[in-house]
């Protein structure tokens, strides 16, 4: 199946910003999952400064605003075809060990909620364990948007009960390090079947499972990636991976619209 | 050179030279305490006005006692243009542009302020006024001539004499903003030795007094004293020549930095305006209007610098 | 007064001059006390004129302070020290290629020669440096390994600096006092120079500079700022390269590059030799907070357009904890055995050796893993019951932060003092640059000395003073 994807992100500042640079992962990489047929990302206000590939394998690029700058539009567009796997990316490669990916991170530090989850899941195969995993995670928190806010750590998700793909995805980090498995966050697009105009990107995690390599699960949908999902950046947690982050001096009174389509060709 | 750098060595210099203008005043009052009877509060209250440093002293003073105003001016480090603070600033500025510096610049900067820092820690007696007083000014003057004789003829070199040239243009026009009554015709009291302290007191804090003597003798008259303070150009400390080191100096720049720089229109203007006409038409004009209206062009031209060189970003 | 176990490096137990010092005794004798003392004082005014102060830590409001400096040479033969050069350069080979593994295959650890939690837990490893490689593949451009010698010919490594070392300032410094004060010292003796160390350093850069470079590339040092314990170093080194000396607000990211603001715009850096830790160097990628460091540079640096000198994550290397491995690393990498001996250190995270030290605690050194500058640190023999019952407990609650290490018998070579020469311990810290095709080691270093009698405390925020090195030709 063809995906197109546009993704535009758009700032407006009252107050002119002074200097800005944003890193943006926002590119996808052809993997088991997907072929990247053409992919481009524009900025207006800004200009690209660089790009690299991150220790995750993300493809990072450096924007810096325009001096003075009130209107600063980021646009990716491209078209994937996207194969189905079932959810199973395959084995792990690059430099990164696998031990990077059992590391807790400020907002996937797995205490006593997270310990709590897991304790029951003793099912004889890793996958199993995983999948357990994730259906717990959503009994526990249900999914609502609105309630939970970007900076929640995996034991704040737990606490209130509710939260967002982000917030389960940090939950599933948390509890799978917490039971020896390396697992990473993914950020990425998710064409809903009803609808073009989507509210926001996607995110899930991935878990490495032995014979399997890395396998996805988005807990907040309760399955595995399909040809529906459009994997671009990796990280051990949600700022790892992020589409845009950044940093700026001055422009204050920031307002951000977020434009995201994904339709099938 | 990096934009900080010039900026550091602006001043660096704007510094040491004010600690020499500082303690010329802080001498001239002296003098003027000891030579005259009775109440010298007036005296010491616009020598205040002229260091620009009166309303930090009225928030912790009421009074104008000679040793109060001394001691703000010379110590207190509450006070960010005493001798004391610009001497520390002075310096500071120097280990920051350490490298663009000689070493015999930086030794004797930081010469100047370990003989300051000595002397100026505990108060100063009356005694030891007049040997201080002398010592910060030799010490600056050492800096000074490592400047000259050690340092490139390059940006470098430039900068700090723009910073040097912009401070002393702007401590002779105070100068001659606060006491600008004494030098009015209207103001002459033929034979009154009052008006002769206040001219002598002009000169002093300007170290003018025995170039004024070589010029025009003993007969002093204040058009006289106007006409070398602002116009004459081989007087180091005269407005007229204060402008024209600083056009000379945004002109070496060009060089290297190109010629479309507003300073450089700037300077120029300040050149070229009452600067460059008789000191007639600066009393016809007024001497206030003319005092106020330079210390503005100095401020707006000092301002100018920093962008067109990028001091900050 | 001295044990007898402890070299004196200038006297022989007989009273006789070392060869090395034969020159200097003769010399000595001849000198008259007072002007010794008087040239004492003028070193200490030779040191405040030109600045050569430091700031010290924990206090509100910066104090400049000089290290003191003793007029007493340190002074080695040629010959002991082309052992140690020989050692230091199979050492500082071994560090680059440790720190390459590390940061792609961690070959070492596949092979089991360095367990995976030394660096799976360590603080030090830096993920972002996963995969990168540096221009001409320097990681740490600037070494200092700390000797300390115990006998004729038994030198220790003490620590290894692979971050950012300081005191090569000291070194250039004391010898330019020295050549001041006693030039007739200098005619009688062949000492090989250091005063090239700053062209050297400026060469050893110049050839790590990024493909993107000019032919000649433009050097910058990074300073933390003016009141940065090692400011004058920072200083005195960007003057010596004739470079500039930069702080973070003078840097931004402009097409591509990390860029200086100067009076006519943005100019390109090339090759960065940075003083401020990998936390602080970029807010956007590590400690968002630092006002230090320049947001982006560590993207620029992925991206190949910029050298940062040393490398970010080279702390990996220097870690106490991974220095009781060297001996290892230095096999695994070099297929030699290492040359310059470890001193035996005890991994308190090992309950064997935590149960060791715990027992042993009056005769060992305890440090703290990640800690330098010679604070949260033990020395047994000479600590209060009171201090070994406060480390007891903190080895307790955290055992990983902590290795110990036998307290060595350091070599003395004599001070000056009010009453004529007397020992004092030292230790020896080269400093080592590498490039791309070479490793460059200047002859001697920075001899630090404990000055209170008996101390074997050496750092100069805690009562240490340097000398002048000498490596004599022979």
């Amino acid at each position: 199946m063809r995906l197109n994807i546009r993704h535009t992100s758009r700032y407006q500042f009252d107050a002119p910003v002074y200097y800005g640079l944003q890193q943006l992962r926002k590119t996808p990489k052809t993997t088991q999952q997907q072929t990247i047929v053409s992919w481009e990302t524009h900025i207006t206000g800004g200009q690209k400064e660089l790009s690299y590939h991150d220790h995750h394998n993300n493809v990072v690029e450096l924007v810096s605003f325009d001096r003075d700058a009130t209107d600063v539009t980021i646009e990716s567009n491209g078209t994937v075809e996207v194969h189905e796997t079932h959810g199973v990316l395959g084995p792990h490669r690059g430099f990164a060990p696998l031990w990077l990916y059992l590391r807790a991170t400020p907002l996937t530090r797995a205490g006593p909620l997270c310990k709590n989850l897991i304790k029951d899941i003793n099912e004889a195969t890793p996958l199993a364990r995983l999948h357990a995993l994730s259906t717990s995670i959503l009994d526990a928190a249900k999914y609502e948007i609105g309630t939970s806010h970007p900076g929640w750590t995996a034991e704040d998700v737990l606490t209130h009960g509710v939260g967002v793909c982000q917030d389960h995805a940090h939950v599933f980090i948390a509890c799978a390090r917490e039971m020896r498995i390396p697992a990473r966050y993914v950020s990425g697009y998710l064409m809903l079947d009803d609808r073009v105009d989507q509210d926001a990107s996607h995110a899930w995690a991935e878990a490495f499972v032995p014979d399997l390599g890395w396998v996805g699960f988005d807990i907040s949908n309760g399955i595995s990636p399909d040809i529906r999902y459009v994997r671009v950046a990796t990280g051990l947690d949600y700022p790892e991976a992020a589409p845009i982050t950044g940093t700026r001096l001055g422009g204050t009174g920031e307002s951000l619209s977020v434009q995201i389509m994904v339709a099938q060709q | 050179m990096l934009g900080k750098t010039a900026n550091g060595i602006f001043w660096m210099y704007r510094s040491l030279e004010r600690a020499e203008n500082t303690s010329r005043l802080v001498e001239t009052g002296q003098r003027i305490a000891l030579t005259r009877l009775g109440d010298t509060s007036d005296e010491w209250r616009s020598i205040l006005q002229t260091a620009g440093v009166i309303s930090g002293y009225d928030q912790h003073y009421d009074s104008y006692a000679g040793d109060t105003v001394i001691d703000w001016l010379l110590r207190d480090l509450n006070n960010s243009s005493s001798v004391q603070s610009v001497i520390r600033n002075a310096r500071q500025n120097a280990r920051l542009v350490r490298t663009a510096l000689t070493h015999d610049v930086w030794e004797a900067t930081n010469g100047c302020y370990m003989e300051a820092t000595k002397h100026l820690t505990r108060k100063v007696t009356e005694r030891d006024l007049p040997n201080v007083l002398g010592l910060v000014r030799q010490r600056a003057a050492l800096v000074r001539g490592a400047t000259h004789g050690t340092m490139l003829r390059n940006d470098i070199y430039d900068f700090a004499r723009l910073g040097t040239f912009i401070e002393r243009a702007d401590n002779t026009a105070r100068i001659l903003d606060v006491k600008y009554y004494v030098l009015l015709p209207s103001m002459m009291s033929v034979g009154s030795s009052i008006d002769n302290v206040q001219w002598d007191t002009i000169l002093r804090s300007l170290s003018a007094n025995g170039g004024f003597r070589m010029e025009y003798g003993s007969a002093t008259s204040p058009r006289d004293i106007a006409q070398f303070l602002i116009l004459d150009r081989r007087m180091p400390r005269s407005l007229a020549f204060c402008a024209n080191k600083l056009r000379e100096n945004l002109h070496y720049l060009e060089n290297t930095h190109g010629s479309d720089k507003p300073s450089i229109t700037m300077a120029e203007d300040l050149v070229s305006g009452p600067l460059s006409r008789p000191i007639d038409d600066i009393f016809d004009q007024g001497l206030h209007e003319f005092t106020q209206d330079t210390l503005a062009k100095i401020a707006k031209l000092s301002r100018q610098i920093e962008i067109d060189f990028r001091f900050y970003e | 007064m001295e044990n007898g176990d402890i070299l004196n490096e200038m006297w022989h137990a007989d009273g006789s001059a070392r060869q090395p010092y034969k020159d200097f005794q003769s010399w000595f004798e001849g000198e008259d006390l007072s002007r010794l003392r008087a040239k004492q004082r003028e070193a200490e005014d030779i040191f405040r004129l030109t600045g050569i102060t430091f700031n010290v830590y924990g206090r509100a409001q910066a104090e400049e302070k000089i290290i003191p400096f003793d007029i007493v040479p340190r002074i080695l033969s040629g010959r002991e020290w082309q052992k140690l050069s020989r050692g230091i350069e199979q050492r500082v080979r071994a560090i680059n290629a440790f720190l390459y593994d590390i940061y792609h295959r961690q070959e070492i650890i596949r092979s089991g020669r360095v367990p995976k939690e030394m660096i799976s837990k360590n603080a030090a490893f830096l993920p972002a440096m996963i995969g990168v490689d540096p221009p001409g593949g320097v990681y740490t451009h600037i070494v200092g390994i700390d000797l300390v010698r115990t006998g004729e010919d038994q030198f220790y490594v003490l620590e290894d600096n692979a971050r950012t070392p300081s005191g090569v300032s000291y070194m250039l410094e004391n010898r330019e006092t020295m050549l001041q004060m006693f030039p007739e010292l200098f005619a009688r003796n062949r000492v090989q120079a250091v005063q090239n160390y700053p062209r050297d350093l400026w060469r050893s850069l110049a050839a790590s500079a990024p493909s993107v470079s000019n032919a000649t590339p433009t050097v910058a040092v990074l300073t933390p700022g003016i009141y940065n314990s090692a400011y004058f170093e920072h200083a005195f080194l960007a003057d010596q390269m004739g470079v500039e000396l930069v702080e973070g607000h003078d840097l931004r990211i402009v097409d591509g590059r990390v860029a200086m603001r100067t009076t006519r715009g943005y100019h390109p850096i090339d090759v960065l030799y940075r003083r401020v830790d990998d936390d602080f160097l970029d807010p956007l990628n590590f400690n968002p907070e630092s006002t230090l460091g320049v947001p982006g540079i560590m993207d620029v640096y992925r991206a190949g357009g910029i050298t940062i000198a040393n490398a970010p994550g080279t702390g990996i290397a220097d870690d106490k904890a991974i220095y009781s491995y060297m001996p290892e690393i230095v096999e695994f990498y070099t297929g030699e055995k290492a040359i310059l001996e470890n001193v035996p250190t005890w991994r308190c995270s090992d309950s064997d050796s935590l149960a060791y030290v715990l027992d042993n605690l009056n005769d060992l050194v305890v440090k703290e893993v990640h800690g330098s500058g010679g604070y949260g640190m033990l020395i047994g023999p000479t600590a209060t019951k009171k201090d070994i019952a406060l480390f007891r407990k903190k080895l307790q609650a955290r055992p990983g932060n902590y290795i110990a290490q036998p307290t060595l018998s350091l070599s003395t070579v004599p001070v000056f003092t009010r009453a004529g020469l007397a020992p004092r311990h030292v230790d020896l810290r080269p400093f080592v640059l590498v490039s791309p095709n070479s490793v460059n080691i200047t002859p001697g270093g920075l001899t630090r000395v404990a000055l209170k009698k008996g101390s074997l405390v050496v750092n100069s925020s805690q009562g240490g003073g340097t000398k002048d090195t000498w490596v004599l030709e022979d």
